[in-house]
């Protein structure tokens, strides 16, 4: 395996670049990586309807830099888009609206690339269009839109496996849905750091138990000083080991027993100082609900050892090889490889670096049993260690989202927000915003519907709900918009469906899964796999 | 208006005035959608702080939303790392300010809305001139102007007159996270009231800093607190000037080193010098919005607004999305809004410096240059310098041996930051 930065090189002094600058505060989310991603990719929006949503949610991505973008919309330029559009102005009335749109997008930064069909006033084939095109990491398509146009689309993505996002927004309303052409696997899901503390306390390996055993060996007798800065892991690790001495060889993993344990380690504290205590002490005790534990399996990482693998390019996913490779280590060695990080704690730096660097040679080795295993594995040769390392790092919250292909038995859905709504006044929980969905659904195709007609249309396809006050208002309510949108929702919405699109393109945190429905009456959202 | 701009007027504002003029299923039911009611929206003047990240996109979404008389007040000036989501700059605009490149670009792209610029700080303007808007709308990263324009409002509400009410519409990011708040002031949870939920980050202890140093972000606090304040390579630090930043980033570095520590970058040290939290487009876009859908909302009766019931949207997108709509309850012992104090705890062996030093740090405080005084003694005054140098000596005193102080006594304090404010505390002893 090749070195995983085991030494450290020091950084050259100089400052960040003109780029680095410019993007500093999204590089400290998505770091490097995450920026490289969002400026290869290549993204389509089909616009239509009154058109601002998808350009709103471009503006997000043009931004942060994203490579190049395509606007596909066939509408001319009307005074009323002026009065919900701001990426158009005086000027553009008359005008092809995806040129517009997108000369004025482009305008918001150098860096990324736009594009526009048709090139001339003409009416869109879109299906003969996207033939031509070349390949998209990602395509968003807004509602009410003509169905021969959404074929198309849907054609598209089958064939080339892209992800699609539509989005509806119409008066104080809007939801968007995600449709990934498969399982979408994510590594870097960026939990909180609190989470990732893996101190393997009840699991530790001769190096530790020989550091740990060496710090402790005259605890009793040490000076105060040297005490007071006995680093808590090491501290805790030797009086588990006094623990077990009087527990018949048991860890204390029960609650009462971690409330004893807890008490036996704050009373080894010295009081006679003027502090009145030792701050590693209070450390140690505080780090024993969190930290004394046996290593369980993350429900999501159970999820991602039983997939079953359904296709060549999951055959052939350097993921699903790590995944496997993981499985094994985990089967064999009963815990997954161990991240390797150590939270600050009272201590000498010495004594701090050195735990530190025996966390992470452990990590280190263990990072290096899963490449083995991956490089000895049917096309494993070429799997880049780095991405290995990423995996054992972050082993425990690696996601799986849109795991089944299977389709969703929307009645059971339907049925089930019902009885939540039924409870939801007494538990004091906010009411479903399906009815919402279902009512814009239905205008899918047909801005103009009236509330009756929306109604018929759900009632037509879901007779159970033919009484329920909800859909009549929600029917009510988007009809009132009549396919219009409001600049605050469109706003609001693509501010959201960027933040997803920025999550599939870098492949970090995690994108829903796989509807977001927003009610901008009520101010809030609820996600739905439907 | 010619006809003709009239009926252009019609045809661009189609979308909003069909909901305006459509009353929908939870609107009262003498909801109002004559052309009287109509056309007073426009007419209303709208104050929004900040011209930042958030204040950008508010100034767009209010001038999309009809209103055509806004001011903004912002006195910063344009940074390049601005540029990734304040969408209204550009890289020549760098150094200019704010207020004024965003009043003006959204001036030129919407017809008929006129925009004010002040390029200057909120707190150089008195109570008569908030006086004039019929809502704020706030896009700021620092709590203490929150809390600035916050008391101001509280005390700006006179019960005679309706008008001195003004809704204040707060909006704040982090990273793939945000949250709006709606206040009425001295009705509904103000900022004060809900101030512990930015507590502060517990320091580290200089301790640390000093001799065992164990994280890059202690060695650059070291090279920040300690290096610097010996050193003093430049006269007064400038935490955006890269000179300066290099030379704080150079000092760590060589203090990393020495103690083996590895990961001291030159990003990090400008992130823990400055305190820098991850802004992006994105995020900003949604909680402006949802800012200008409750100022919309609020300003034409279109549906039901946040403020009675819910005042408080949370907001995280960083694992799916999720959102939590609630009601924040009012504290009778909030120092600007309410009318009792608040307990304090404290240890009677404490000295008033520590006392002092505490409020700093206390979430429900937050007050960095206290004075404080009990109802018949001032115990400590920063100003005027007279009066400092008299109440100096007492700072070295224990609070309960030697000034007296009892167990429920009601202490009272004052920060230049809020000159309006006086900060009621009774003392619970620990």
């Amino acid at each position: 395996m090749t070195e995983i930065v085991t030494s450290q090189t020091p950084p050259i002094l100089h400052g960040p670049s003109e780029k680095e600058k410019k993007y500093d505060r999204q590089l400290r989310l998505w770091a490097a990586s995450g920026q490289a991603a969002l400026e290869s990719a290549n993204i389509l929006l089909v616009n239509s309807g009154a058109g601002t949503v998808g350009v709103e949610t471009l503006k997000n991505l043009v931004l942060p830099g994203i490579g190049k973008f395509t606007i596909v919309d066939d509408a001319i330029v009307s005074e009323t888009d002026l009065g919900v559009n701001f990426f158009l102005d005086e000027s553009c009335l008359g005008k092809l609206r995806s040129q517009c749109c997108a000369e004025l997008l482009q305008e918001l930064n150098p860096d990324a690339q736009g594009d526009w069909y048709p090139k001339e006033k003409a009416s869109v084939n879109l299906g003969q269009i996207l033939d031509s095109m070349p390949m998209y990491t990602l395509i968003m398509y807004t509602l009410p839109i003509r169905p021969e146009d959404l074929a198309a689309i849907k054609t598209y993505g089958r064939k080339h496996q892209t992800p699609l996002i539509s989005i509806h927004s119409a008066g104080f309303y809007s939801y968007f849905q995600i449709n990934l052409p498969g399982a979408f696997p994510i590594v870097d899901t960026h939990p909180e750091v609190e989470k990732t503390v893996d101190l393997r306390l009840l699991h530790p390996w001769p190096e530790l138990v020989k550091f740990s055993q060496e710090m402790t060996k005259d605890i009793d007798s040490a000076s105060d000083h040297d005490h007071g800065h006995l680093p808590y892991v090491v501290i805790l690790l030797h009086y588990l080991e006094k623990w077990k001495e009087g527990n018949g060889g048991e860890y204390p993993t029960e609650y009462k027993a971690k409330m004893a344990f807890r008490k036996m380690v704050s009373e080894m504290a010295r009081t006679n100082n003027p502090e009145g205590g030792e701050e590693n002490f209070q450390e140690a005790v505080s780090a024993v609900n969190r930290n004394v534990k046996k290593p369980q399996l993350e429900q999501s990482l159970e999820e991602v050892f039983d997939h079953k693998l359904s296709n060549e390019v999951e055959m052939s996913s350097s993921f699903w090889m790590i995944a496997r490779a993981m499985k094994k280590f985990y089967q064999k060695n009963g815990c997954l490889p161990l991240p390797g990080g150590l939270p600050d704690m009272k201590a000498q730096s010495s004594v701090y670096v050195k735990l530190q660097s025996i966390y992470k040679a452990k990590a280190r080795k263990d990072a290096l049993e899963v490449l083995e295993t991956v490089r000895s594995s049917p096309g494993g040769k070429d799997v880049d260690p780095a991405e290995v390392d990423m995996f054992c790092k972050n082993a425990s919250f690696v996601k799986l989202v849109n795991a089944t292909a299977e389709g969703r038995d929307f009645k059971q859905i339907l049925q089930q927000e019902k009885q939540n709504d039924e409870l939801a006044e007494a538990i004091g929980t906010p009411l479903s915003l399906l009815p919402i969905y279902l009512a814009l659904s239905a205008t899918s195709h047909k801005p103009l519907a009236s509330a009756d007609e929306i109604k018929a249309d759900i009632v037509g396809i879901w007779p159970d709900v033919a009484d329920d006050m909800r859909v009549m208002q929600s029917s009510e309510e988007v009809a009132r918009a009549g396919g219009g949108e409001l600049h605050n929702i469109s706003a609001l919405t693509g501010g959201m469906v960027a933040q997803e699109a920025i999550k599939i393109i870098t492949k970090q945190y995690i994108p829903i899964d796989n509807t977001c429905i927003f009610d901008g009456i009520s101010s809030r959202c609820q996600v739905l796999r439907l | 208006m010619t006809v003709n701009e009239k009926s252009n007027s019609t045809a661009r504002w189609q979308y909003l005035d069909r909901i305006r003029k459509t009353k929908g299923p939870f609107n009262d039911d003498d909801y109002d959608t004559s052309e009287e009611v109509l056309s007073m929206h426009g007419t209303q003047k709208i104050l929004v702080i900040g011209a930042g990240g958030l204040g950008c996109e508010i100034l767009k979404d209010l001038a999309m939303s009809g209103f055509r008389d806004i001011h903004v007040i912002d006195m910063d000036t344009i940074d390049v790392s601005n540029l990734n989501r304040q969408f209204l700059f550009r890289k020549a605009d760098v150094g200019k300010y704010k207020a004024e490149v965003a009043a003006k670009f959204v001036e030129r792209r919407v017809k008929g809305v006129q925009i004010t610029a002040h390029n200057c700080k909120i707190q150089d303007f008195e109570e008569d001139f908030y006086m004039q808007f019929q809502f704020v709308i706030c896009g700021l990263d620092s709590i203490e102007a929150r809390r600035w324009i916050n008391a101001t409002l509280v005390n700006m509400v006179d019960d005679e007159n309706p008008d001195s009410l003004k809704p204040l519409i707060d909006g704040g990011t982090e990273g793939f996270k945000g949250q709006t708040r709606v206040i009425f002031p001295t009705i509904t949870p103000c900022i004060e009231c809900q101030l512990d939920l930015y507590a502060p980050r517990a320091a580290v202890p200089l301790c640390t800093l000093a001799t065992i140093p164990r994280q890059p972000e202690h060695c650059i606090e070291w090279a920040h607190i300690m290096a610097w304040e010996q050193e003093k390579p430049f006269p007064t630090l400038d935490k955006d000037d890269p000179e300066h930043i290099s030379w704080l980033y150079k000092k760590a570095l060589a203090r990393a080193e020495e103690f083996k520590i590895p990961g001291v970058t030159y990003a990090l040290t400008q992130g823990v010098v400055k305190n820098i939290i991850p802004a992006i487009a994105s995020t900003n876009a949604i909680i402006a919005a949802s800012c200008c859908n409750e100022a919309l909302k609020i300003a034409t009766s279109a549906a039901p607004y946040m403020g009675m019931n819910e005042t408080y949207m949370q907001y995280q997108g960083d694992e799916s999305i999720y959102t939590n709509t609630f009601k924040y309850a009012k504290k009778e012992d909030c120092a600007v809004c309410g009318n009792l104090p608040k307990p304090l705890q404290v240890d009677p062996k404490w000295t008033l410096q520590e006392l002092l030093d505490s409020f700093a740090t206390n979430a429900s405080a937050q007050l960095k240059k206290p004075s404080i005084r009990t109802e018949d003694k001032t115990l400590y005054m920063q100003f005027p310098p007279a009066l400092e140098e008299q109440t100096r000596p007492n700072l070295e005193k224990k609070l309960k041996e030697d000034l007296g102080l009892e167990e429920k006594q009601e202490i009272a304090v004052t920060d230049p930051a809020f000159p309006a404010l006086s900060f009621r505390f009774f003392l619970k002893f620990s």
